[in-house]
């Protein structure tokens, strides 16, 4: 008995299955890299009525404070309707952006995203929008923090709202029993201290850290956004190059870093004090709840960002604390009260079908102040402009003001945005894991730099590509 | 003339024709839901990856062809791939082993027949059947080195300086092993279903001709079980390679991916940053494609070895 069949249906659905391929296994867009179009934009005159869809990654309570500021921009724009849908992470956003039905606009957590985003296209330039009829003066509302880390190359391509800041945090009970009566500012005296702060066992293990001057110490303390920005180092040279090598600033961080462990731990001996701070740090508790080491105490001074607030008055703490801007070092006193500053961005992704409708909400959004001001008291999170950051009506506690001025400050800011996402951070970050467990020694630090530089620079050579 | 030969041809009629027709394409329409399964979510992505593989794709532009470009970066410039291949390569050479042996040896305590068995059994199985994310982040906390149960339980015992488990790069793979070995169950009531199936008057002929407990196991039970024992190294070699969800999970806890300092950065957390936090999908699409090579070729090679070690009972059919 023949069988053709098979035969011919293993042939037939091998030839279907190519020719999808060939047709076309992505919807793609257009590799333009977002090409720089500064003809201011006409104002928006169509009052047809229509529906925007949004897109963010916010869910539960925050969702619902969220779709409450629809209403103030209903009642602006009547004929404008906002269909907002929760839950969706920069992957399923990625995703709707190659189908071909991407939403009119789109919130993003990632702000490592943007460059990729701003580079490739997939969300949309604004520059000719906000020099246009219906545009924004950029310079009057957001501070000069807030456009580093929306843009790429020049290409606004993104606006901030709402963001994180961050600076340090202080228990006052313990520093007032050490004798310390104020902020450090510089890392000498972060150092000093440090050394008074700290408490150790009988065993001869730390019970309580001053500082914990470690990379990897929770996700946010010590990365190398922060620390680069502390120390005022450049991540890429004027030649678009990694500055690792190149800079010694990053050189002096490591160094800082491995003799503030040997002083305050260690006794001067540096594998003796990361020794026991590897121990400490192994007891860490849960970063976003009530067992982590500053709220319940373990540690006296951190550095985090301004939702520490937020936990802080939930977990209802028993010590009294303050906050500041973080220290600096000694050789740079006019860094003092910078900052990150780094959060939540808006944008219209590229096959937006109602642009020009999802421009009035993402200015709406951005600039309003009430909008903000919302936002900031219900979320926690800094207000992005400059009128909601002086407004009355925020209700946020007064530990919440310096991170006001560290996102106001003109020296704080993010990360350069490139096409590779965070693959810089994240190069940097695997070296400073390594220098933190000392499997990096002294002398190996410069050649341990460039390599990281090399990856980066390959990275980049992959992204530009031939 | 042979007997085949002899028997006469029936000749094919129109109407044998349409029925055959009519048969076949009955059995097409019952199979056309796993065909059109296995065109849209195994053999088009295939295709597709095998195509993203020669090109840089970061998911936002479309595909621009690069030829070997990619595979040639995975062997000559990217860090992070030999770092991962030694990670995968410890678990396939090290993990795999150690599963087998406790698989067998517990399975051998559970094959008594007594009134309790039945509930260690179930003990034994119910912690394979734990959502792998859950079982990891429950040994976070269980081989956390300073509050962790196993380390106040190594303190009381008088070890001085317990491991510092995931916190260490010399010991997180090991708690990988660790967490590995308690989710046995899977692979212990496999082999336990092959111990039962042993002939018992195999055993009964080494007991009359004085044959010891060492024996018995080497010469009986081992042969015995050999085809169970092959399945589960070529299944553990499988997983071996596309060893992910512990992995990620519990770096995660500790400072990130692959932390720390890249001890659990294996080759399909790998494969994974770098097609979906990287953008370089055409890249991850490479690092499948030559993981599928190399599991193929582990798999063939063991194939080819096993015809040396395994014994079938059915013999004529092997």
């Amino acid at each position: 008995m023949k069988m053709l069949l098979p035969r011919k249906l293993a042939a037939v659905s091998l030839l279907a299955a190519v020719s999808l391929v060939i047709s076309g296994c992505t919807a793609g867009t257009d590799d333009s890299g977002g090409g720089a179009s500064v003809a201011p934009a006409p104002s928006i005159t169509d009052k047809t009525p229509v529906t925007v869809t949004m897109w963010s990654p916010w869910t539960g309570r925050e969702l619902k404070q969220f779709n409450q500021i629809f209403a103030g921009f209903t009642a602006k724009y009547p004929w404008i309707t906002v269909d907002s849908k929760g839950g969706i992470p920069d992957d399923k956003l990625i995703a709707g952006i190659n189908s071909g039905k991407p939403p009119d606009i789109a919130i993003s957590f990632g702000v490592d995203n943007i460059g990729k985003y701003c580079q490739t296209g997939a969300w949309q330039n604004l520059s000719s929008r906000i020099a246009g009829g219906d545009g924004i003066d950029l310079a009057k509302v957001f501070p000069p923090s807030a456009l580093t880390y929306t843009s790429y190359k020049g290409q606004q391509c993104a606006l901030p709202f709402l963001t994180d800041a961050f600076g340090v945090y202080m228990n006052d009970d313990q520093m007032k029993a050490a004798g310390i009566t104020a902020p450090p500012k510089t890392l000498t005296e972060l150092q000093d201290m440090a050394k008074k702060l700290t408490k150790f066992g009988p065993d001869g293990a730390i019970t309580t850290a001053g500082f914990v001057p470690w990379f990897t110490y929770y996700c946010c303390a010590m990365t190398g956004v922060n620390m680069g920005n502390m120390f005022g180092a450049k991540w890429y040279g004027d030649d678009g190059k990694s500055a690792f090598a190149s800079d010694p600033q990053w050189a002096n961080l490591f160094k800082w870093q491995r003799q503030f462990v040997a002083d305050v731990y260690g006794n001067g001996d540096a594998a003796a004090g990361t020794a026991k701070l590897k121990k400490f740090i192994a007891g860490s508790g849960d970063e976003f709840g009530c067992s982590q080491d500053f709220v319940r105490g373990r540690v006296a001074i951190t550095i985090d960002g301004e939702w520490r607030n937020a936990y802080m008055k939930d977990c209802s703490v028993k010590f009294g604390y303050s906050t500041a801007a973080w220290p600096v070092p000694d050789d740079l006193p006019d860094r003092y009260g910078s900052g990150s500053a780094g959060g939540t961005v808006v944008g219209i992704p590229k096959g937006a079908v109602h642009a020009d409708a999802a421009w009035l909400l993402l200015r709406f959004m951005t600039t309003d102040t009430a909008t903000i001001v919302h936002m900031a008291n219900n979320i926690n999170n800094v207000p992005t402009t400059y009128d909601s950051a002086k407004s009355p009506q925020l209700t946020l506690p007064e530990q919440f003001k310096p991170f006001l001025d560290i996102y106001a400050n003109p020296m704080s800011s993010w990360r350069p945005n490139t096409g590779i996402g965070d693959t810089d951070e994240s190069v940097l970050g695997k070296l400073m894991d390594r220098w933190d467990n000392m499997s990096v020694r002294d002398g190996d630090l410069q050649s341990e730099l460039q390599k990281a530089a090399d990856q980066v620079n390959t990275a980049l050579n992959e992204v530009s590509g031939p | 003339m042979t007997a085949l030969e002899s028997v006469p041809r029936r000749e094919v009629t129109p109407q044998a024709r349409r029925q055959h027709r009519k048969q076949m394409l009955t059995v097409l329409a019952f199979m056309s839901p796993w065909i059109l399964g296995f065109l849209i979510f195994t053999l088009y992505p295939m295709i597709s990856s095998l195509y993203f593989s020669f090109t840089r794709y970061d998911l936002l532009g479309k595909p621009k062809w690069v030829g070997l470009h990619n595979y040639q970066f995975m062997f000559t410039q990217d860090v992070d791939f030999w770092l991962s291949v030694r990670n995968t390569l410890w678990i396939v050479v090290v993990a795999i082993p150690i599963r087998v042996v406790f698989a067998i040896l517990t399975a051998m305590l559970l094959v008594r027949a007594n009134k309790a068995i039945k509930i260690y059994r179930t003990m034994f199985f119910l912690p394979s059947i734990a959502p792998a994310v859950a079982a990891s982040l429950a040994f976070v906390f269980l081989l956390n080195p300073v509050y962790g149960p196993v380390n106040q339980l190594l303190s009381k015992l008088g070890v001085a300086n317990p491991p510092l488990w995931f916190q260490d790069p010399n010991w997180s793979k090991p708690g990988l092993v660790l967490l590995g070995l308690w989710g046995i169950g899977d692979t212990m009531i496999i082999f336990l279903a092959g111990l039962l199936d042993v002939p018992r008057q195999l055993y009964e002929a080494a007991d009359i001709e004085g044959a010891g407990g060492w024996q018995k196991f080497r010469y009986i039970t081992l042969p015995m079980i050999s085809p169970v024992i092959f399945f589960s190294v070529i299944t553990g070699i499988i997983g071996s390679f596309q060893y992910f969800t512990e992995a990620f999970v519990t770096s995660s806890q500790v400072g990130g991916l692959g932390a720390p300092e890249g001890s659990l950065l294996f080759y399909a957390t790998h494969l994974y940053d770098q097609g979906f936090q990287s953008f370089r999908m055409g890249y991850a699409s490479a690092l499948a494609w030559v993981l599928l090579v190399v599991t193929l070729i582990f798999t063939l090679l063991i194939f080819r070895g096993s015809k040396r070690f395994v014994f079938y009972q059915g013999g004529m059919f092997r």
